[in-house]
């Protein structure tokens, strides 16, 4: 059993092998499907949450090992969907497909509640974990910045 | 009789309006218009349904393309709209489910907005016809006093305007206008057609609200994952799968079949592993232990495959165009220059790998997957479950990127045939990463040569080029080893130059993997072979690229590609609409060169490339800049891309699509490889098939589009082509160093 908190919920899991990694928790136990699948290796960030409040790959992350830890998804990140970051990838209609977004997200707003005043290489390097195939890198910049500037 | 698959369609359909509306239908290929009456009842249902306007004004607009990115899902409801005099604000969109009477619903060859792009305009138009006369009715006016705009219809003398929620139930009343009758808005009329509108899905997808294929909740689902052949066309040999049964939440391991011959769209076989829930259906498909049976293909080695075609081009192949006579041009040449080019075999690797789920009971199939081409997997789920195609239902999600790699309904079949083994119970078919780059039908891997003959003062005698590649027709057909002319005509068997003696041959190549068609096709490694050949031309005749370029293409005309024995289909469009022009080739070449700031001097270790290709009917030039350090270290400043498509439709969505083109072709020209051993590809995840990242991406991207009045034509793909050559000549522009085969990661760029 694994008591952990889970956008703001305290979350008991008794019916979960503690191996499991949290991605699959969310999507197939708790039914949040916002988190993505993409490479189950923790390369490509699409199943990025925030751990503690820091950006983390849920593909490898076994729920047994987070016993009284917080976990944020975008399920999490705002009350409506109105965090600077979401108006701002709104704004710059960032998404191609979509599928790499939400992690996308998760990366962008653990960098920016850290630094409200990234410059565009320290987006860059920032956001190096989370692929995009469609090549929406220039917006997904844009958008951070857009998003700092508000939160500044 | 109530089947799994009449109740979705009628429920699709009851969701599109309630009672009193106005439903129009058009078949997709063209025709008539029709008005649907008693749209409530299941019998009368007609599937190819592009409209729908409720009593409370609500308009529906059905959209039959599928959205992987491109922005398609909203684009053509977009047209609709404007033609209509919708408000976007109060549209809302049903995707439609596969159905061959929507006409094409296959969303690939950039094809989307070329061939809908009327049949929306005109159902547009013909609804707000109707709406007007039914406005002119009530009113007493002639129906040209009255136009429909911002969801009302407007008197030219100012009175109140009505609503179309008030009007819906006496247009419904009216006939369908024939075609004759419509009248389309001009563009200074139009709201969103050229300017656009917000995509329609952004809002969900940032909220990770929006369904793409492993989203739909389903009551009771199991999950499933396959062990699949390593090697194209191996069945089980032997199987224990007592460990994996014994793993916690395994429900139960099914063998499927492998069939034999060609591949086509059909499943690879395996073995199942059946679960509650997906990490317990990945843990017993890792205590599997199968041993695989024979195949035709063990002996396949990739780097043996690439010398092979090395050496079929360097014998003469078929001859498919031939303008003058090379061999008496080439005895009189002063100098040659030749090149020989490889390009290897790619994966798609959409971000969101293959997945599906089904329901497959009482005869019918109830089935969500991130299809391109919903009917292809109607058809193919029908077949392996020997039911009829009306009894499947294909209910489109979200793509999370599709590539073409979504085009092929393997995976939908694999779902469908596992809920069957399952009793009926749904599955949620789980692809992980590894099996997407394992498991692909991948693009093909091609030798390209060129060799061209120049006279004494450096004028261009004549142009030799072969190319080799394993075609697609492969995958359908076993045993084809050569091209077939489709795949010739990207930018190859076309090639636009103005040159004195040409002659381009196709020459032998073995397929061994399922071959299928990634973004731009083979458009990818013939245009980047040719815009390399041309710019080594540029370098060996001192001139400037982009005036090389220019004058290669020779005098503003209409190439007439029969007259010099091409089997020419010019992506499906008639020579009339959409012209081979190279008037309109060489102007994208102009501006992007003038835009990204062409001609100035760079130090050495900076350089810039260019390179044009028409694909998909549309003509897109690049300019690329690098930046390359003493130790070889690559940075992409600036990348500047042209292109006309025609009739620009969406701006923002275009542009979005030439972004993705840069990133896309960078990153099959830096990383993209697949490689194959014994038979198996080597790869396995996102470490060994490496996508470009944020940090290695361009740091501009720079957009230019062409205003123009033509037919639309492609956009999704057109992009991608000239990004790989204009990269290589940028580099060479950089450092001197000519690399002709990718990747370029596996290059040592350093200098001194």
């Amino acid at each position: 059993m694994v008591e952990l908190t889970i956008n703001g919920r305290e979350v008991v899991l008794d019916r979960v092998a503690p191996e499991t990694p949290l991605l699959w928790v969310l999507r197939d136990h708790l039914e949040l499907r916002g988190t993505k699948f993409g490479c189950g290796m923790a390369q490509c960030g699409a199943c990025t949450v925030h751990l503690d409040g820091r950006a983390t790959r849920s593909c490898m992350l076994p729920v047994g090992s987070l016993a009284g830890r917080s976990v944020t998804t975008i399920e999490g990140l705002s009350s409506k969907g109105d965090h600077p970051l979401q108006k701002a990838w709104v704004e710059h209609d960032v998404p191609q497909c979509g599928y790499c977004q939400v992690g996308q997200l998760m990366s962008a707003a653990a960098l920016l509640a850290e630094n409200t005043s990234p410059t565009d290489s320290e987006v860059r390097t920032a956001m190096a974990g989370n692929i995009c195939r469609c090549g929406t890198y220039p917006r997904i910049l844009a958008a951070v910045q857009s998003a700092a500037e508000e939160l500044r | 009789m109530s089947t799994t698959s009449s109740v979705s369609r009628r429920a699709f359909l009851s969701g599109l309006i309630g009672a009193g509306g106005l439903l129009l239908a058009a078949p997709a290929s063209g025709g008539t218009l029709r008005k649907l009456l008693r749209p409530a009842d299941g019998e009368s249902f007609e599937p190819s349904l592009w409209l729908a306007i409720q009593p409370d004004g609500l308009v529906r607009i059905v959209t039959h393309r599928s959205e992987m990115g491109t922005g398609i899902r909203t684009t053509l409801p977009m047209v609709l709209a404007d033609e209509l005099g919708a408000d976007w604000e109060r549209v809302e969109l049903s995707q439609a489910l596969g159905d061959a009477r929507f006409g094409d619903q296959n969303t690939d060859g950039s094809r989307s907005i070329r061939q809908f792009y009327e049949p929306m305009r005109r159902a547009g138009a013909a609804a707000r016809l109707m709406l007007e006369q039914a406005a002119a009715a009530q009113w007493g006016v002639p129906t040209r006093d009255c136009t429909a705009r911002d969801h009302a219809v407007h008197h030219s003398d100012g009175r109140d305007a009505l609503p179309f929620g008030e009007l819906v139930a006496a247009a419904a009343a009216l006939s369908v206008p024939a075609d004759d009758a419509l009248r389309f808005r001009s563009p200074s009329e139009r709201r969103y057609v050229g300017k656009g509108v917000p995509s329609y899905d952004t809002a969900d997808i940032v909220r990770g609200t929006a369904r793409f294929g492993l989203d739909v909740p389903a009551k009771g689902a199991l999950t499933a994952v396959i062990a699949r052949p390593p090697v194209v066309g191996a069945s089980v040999a032997a199987l224990n799968d007592d460990d994996a049964r014994d793993v916690e939440g395994v429900i139960d391991v099914i063998q499927l079949d492998t069939p034999r011959g060609a591949p086509g769209f059909a499943p690879l076989g395996g073995v199942a592993v059946v679960a509650g829930d997906t990490w317990s259906a990945m843990q017993g498909r890792a205590a599997l232990e199968i041993e695989w049976g024979a195949s035709p293909h063990d002996a396949f080695d990739s780097a043996a495959d690439r010398d092979a075609r090395l050496e079929s081009v360097r014998q003469p192949g078929v001859v498919v165009r031939q303008k003058g006579d090379v061999n008496v041009a080439f005895a009189e040449a002063a100098r040659r220059v030749s090149a020989e080019y490889s390009v290897p075999y790619l994966a798609h690797a959409s971000m969101e790998p293959p997945c599906a789920l089904a329901i497959v009971k009482d005869g019918a199939a109830e089935i969500w997957a991130p299809t391109q081409n919903p009917q292809a997997a109607q058809g193919m789920v029908a077949g392996a479950l020997r039911i009829a195609p009306d009894r499947v239902s294909i209910h489109v999600t979200l793509l999370g990127g599709g590539f073409g790699r979504k085009s092929k309904p393997d995976f939908v079949v694999e779902a469908a045939l596992l809920s069957q083994r399952m009793g009926g119970r749904p599955v949620r078919l789980v692809w992980s990463r590894e099996d997407d780059i394992r498991h692909d039908y991948y693009h093909a891997a091609a030798a390209v040569a060129f060799e061209a003959g120049l006279d004494a003062q450096g004028e261009l005698l004549a142009l030799r080029g072969r190319t080799a590649f394993p075609s697609i027709s492969s995958t359908f057909s076993a045993g084809v080893d050569q091209g077939s002319s489709g795949e010739l005509a990207q930018s190859f068997s076309d090639l636009p130059y103005n040159v004195p003696a040409l002659q381009l041959e196709v020459c032998k190549a073995e397929a061994h993997l399922r071959i299928g068609w990634l973004r731009s096709v083979c458009n990818i490694f013939h245009a980047f072979a040719a815009g390399c050949f041309v710019d080594e031309l540029a370098h060996a005749r001192s001139q400037d690229p982009v005036q090389h370029l220019l004058a290669l293409l020779g005098p503003d005309r209409h190439v007439d590609l029969l007259a010099e024995g091409v089997q020419y289909g010019n992506y499906g469009e008639s020579l009339d609409t959409h012209p081979f022009d190279v008037g309109r080739i060489k102007n994208v070449v102009r501006l992007v060169a003038q835009r990204s700031g062409w001609g100035g001097e760079l130090p050495r270790g900076r350089g810039r490339g260019v390179a044009v290709a028409r694909s998909f009917v549309a003509d897109a030039a690049v300019v690329v800049e690098v930046d390359i350090a003493k130790d070889g270290k690559l940075r992409i400043p600036r990348v500047d891309i042209a292109i006309d498509c025609g009739t620009v439709v969406n701006p923002d969505r275009v542009r979005a699509q030439l972004e993705g083109a840069v990133i896309f072709g960078l990153s099959l020209a830096l990383h993209g490889e697949i490689t194959a051993e014994n038979g198996a590809v080597v790869q396995s995840n996102v470490h060994e098939f490496k996508l470009l990242r944020m940090s290695e991406a361009p740091l501009q991207i720079h957009t230019h589009l062409v205003e123009s009045s033509a037919p639309p034509s492609g956009v999704g793909e057109p992009g991608v082509p000239p990004v790989a050559p204009a990269l290589l000549n940028a580099v060479f522009a950089a450092v001197g160093q000519r690399v002709r085969d990718l990747p370029l990661a596996r290059h040592d760029l350093s200098w001194t």
